[in-house]
């Protein structure tokens, strides 16, 4: 098998606060390969933006990266200098948040923006890259191009905005995109226009994209893998079909089930009890346990990813449908 | 629909107009010609819920479906139009009877932490408007308090505490407890579960329908997740830009939805029995309430658009038993 686009084995990032160590992701691993969607599904605090930070290198102090290999088409990246993550950053790697307004500076128009962002990288003229970004702008579907590059971020409407933040993460033709929520604040019409962008660029680029979420729907139709986020760890991960038609870890389930549309109508919507663990004092074992339905003496003990066929692995002492 | 409507709305509109500028006012004295911008966040808009029946709104940002909530609850005066509790219209009842018909109907707030006081103890937040109301008296309100806490699945054991110290559902539920200390019957849950993980989404939904159940409750549930209003409303209204385009039971909404937009908005919703889809995208933008198109609002973004639809906007007309269209399609036929 040829070199992944991103390889992460074992990644332990950590924030060392005054009350303790939060473990915001502990021991994940994961692959992405080029053209590949990877779906990052998990609910607040599960830690799935830490780990799209992680990869970026944006991890600030009191938070560490304390374990664990981020391979980027085979180079490891823990503990690249800061000279190392600028040649990547914005240029093989780029990440498209949740609130297109952190990414655009609101003082600066948008050519000012995305002609720096090409010249960081490219020795071009300043022409040359003005072109590259009114390509960049056409290629995410935004009308009359020229007019826009001469605008302000308050001039665009939300979605807008939210495309000109994928056009310059789409600059320099990266290798890999974190796209961090970038539909969740979107109405539902303008939220289809971004995945149809999204879905067309990796198929033509052969970009891989890794896309972080809470909402399993979205990843069913956009990703071709899933990894399922819990306290830090992921639980559950295999092929899109795999983990959604046929979950093997508990909280997975719970999930698919808490989705109004896997519900008969007017029914109780089948729920997870209890509330996700504060993550600065998980219980040690399982984290899911308390709120488990399968939970037993043996979940005390911490599960290990344990493999079910190629590309598909559960952390889990009871597995769903396994015994 | 037989049963009479227990809240209706009949042609309320909702404007919205912004003073101008003392500059501006200046430069009108002055010979120049500057309006005021009027937002139609509401356009004629008549709506009959009938008692224990949940209706869905759903509308994509700005199409003025808060609005429409708001002036339900009669938090909003409508410009025009007027608003009938159980058959009379409450412009007409004494002032007695008008702070009843305000009681009856509350309203569940999108943010649950920007809705809740952050100095007062959960306690005086759900206390404070019976014990204000003479529902109850001070020596029975902790009692009360605690029973209504209970009733949302809360630890009466917290009430102490202010609304910082709760989880995000836990704040949805302190929300809930306090529209319903109260006692009304018509609640307006304003994207009530739009910011809430999934499971916890779950509960909350849950906790609605049981309470529908115990308390006879009827709701006007807003929501832009067409998957949350499948499961829970009789009937589903669908907004755009101020104006309802269609009206129809759930079922029958989404088994044949009649409008192109309602037809557009359930063909982008993400489902998870949809794998790896090629996603299609509805052309353009959400145009701005402050200048909507002439003609039928949705217009520049029909695919199926007529010479007609640029100049006559369609009223919303019966297309069969209980379902409403608003569509110069219909004509046709």
């Amino acid at each position: 098998m040829n070199v992944p686009t991103l390889a992460v084995e074992g990644l332990r990032t950590h924030f060392f606060a005054r009350h303790g160590v939060l473990k915001a992701v502990d021991d994940v691993s994961f692959e992405v390969h080029a053209g590949q969607v990877l779906g990052l599904v998990g609910e607040s605090g599960s830690g799935k933006s830490i780990t799209g930070f992680s990869v970026m290198g944006l991890i600030d102090p009191p938070g560490r990266i304390t374990g664990g290999r981020i391979c980027f088409k085979g180079q490891d990246l823990v503990g690249a200098t800061e000279a190392q993550w600028r040649q990547l950053r914005g240029n093989r790697i780029a990440m498209v948040f949740q609130d297109p307004m952190m990414t655009l500076n609101p003082v600066l128009r948008i050519d000012t923006q995305m002609i720096e962002a090409v010249r960081a990288h490219a020795n071009v003229s300043h022409a040359t890259a003005r072109d590259r970004a009114r390509e960049a702008l056409v290629q995410v579907g935004i009308p009359s191009p020229d007019e826009r590059l001469a605008a302000y971020p308050h001039q665009f409407s939300g979605g807008m905005r939210q495309r000109v933040a994928i056009a310059i993460a789409i600059l320099n033709k990266p290798d890999l995109i974190i796209a961090d929520e970038p539909t969740t604040a979107l109405d539902v019409t303008i939220q289809g226009q971004i995945l149809f962008e999204m879905q067309k660029l990796c198929r033509q680029t052969g970009t891989a994209l890794i896309w972080i979420t809470h909402d399993l729907s979205i990843i069913a139709g956009l990703a071709d893998a899933i990894c399922v986020m819990y306290a830090g760890r992921i639980v559950e991960q295999g092929a899109t079909d795999a983990v959604l038609d046929a979950p093997l870890h508990p909280y997975t389930q719970g999930l698919l089930g808490s989705v109004p549309s896997a519900n008969r109508r007017g029914e109780p919507l089948r729920q997870i009890r209890g509330m996700t663990p504060a993550p600065i004092k998980l219980p040690p074992g399982c984290a899911f346990r308390e709120r488990c339905d399968y939970a037993s003496e043996q979940c005390v003990a911490r599960p290990a990813m344990t493999s079910f066929g190629p590309a598909r692995s559960v952390r889990c002492h009871h597995p769903i449908g396994a015994q | 629909m037989t049963a009479k409507p227990i809240i209706e709305l009949r042609g309320v509109s909702k404007h919205f107009t912004k003073r101008l500028s003392l500059t501006a006012r200046i430069g009108n004295l002055l010979g120049g010609r500057s309006m005021p911008q009027t937002v139609r966040a509401v356009d004629d808009v008549s709506l009959a819920i009938t008692k224990g029946e949940v209706v869905g709104l759903v509308g994509e940002s700005g199409c003025g479906k808060s609005t429409l909530g708001r002036i339900a609850v009669g938090l909003h005066a409508p410009t025009a139009g007027d608003r009938h509790w159980q058959g009379k219209s409450v412009l007409s009842l004494s002032p007695s009877e008008r702070r009843a018909v305000q009681l009856a109907g509350q309203m569940i707030f999108q943010d649950a932490y920007a809705s809740l006081n952050p100095r007062l103890r959960v306690a005086d937040i759900i206390g404070e408007a019976p014990l204000a109301h003479g529902l109850i008296t001070a020596a029975a309100e902790g009692e009360y308090v605690g029973a209504m806490m209970q009733r949302v699945g809360l630890d009466p054991s917290l009430a102490h505490r202010y609304p910082h110290q709760f989880s995000g559902g836990q704040r949805a539920r302190i929300g809930i407890a306090r529209a319903l200390a109260v006692r009304p019957e018509f609640l307006v849950c304003d994207e009530a579960v739009a910011a809430l993980d999934v499971s916890i989404q779950a509960q909350v939904i849950n906790l609605f329908l049981a309470l529908r159940g115990d308390l006879g409750l009827t709701y006007l549930f807003i929501s832009h997740d067409l998957g949350v209003v499948r499961h829970i409303a009789d009937r589903v209204v669908i907004m755009y830009l101020g104006r309802v385009v269609e009206a129809a039971p759930t079922e029958a909404f989404f088994a044949s939805p009649n409008h192109p937009y309602a037809k557009a908005l359930i063909a982008e919703v993400p489902r998870l029995d949809v794998r790896r889809k090629n996603f299609v995208a509805v052309t353009g933008e959400i145009p701005s309430p402050l200048a909507p198109p002439r003609g039928c609002h949705f217009h520049p973004r029909c695919p199926h658009v007529m010479p007609k639809c640029r100049i006559e906007a369609p009223s919303l007309r019966v297309i069969a038993p209980d379902r409403f269209s608003a569509c110069h399609l219909n004509d046709q036929t």
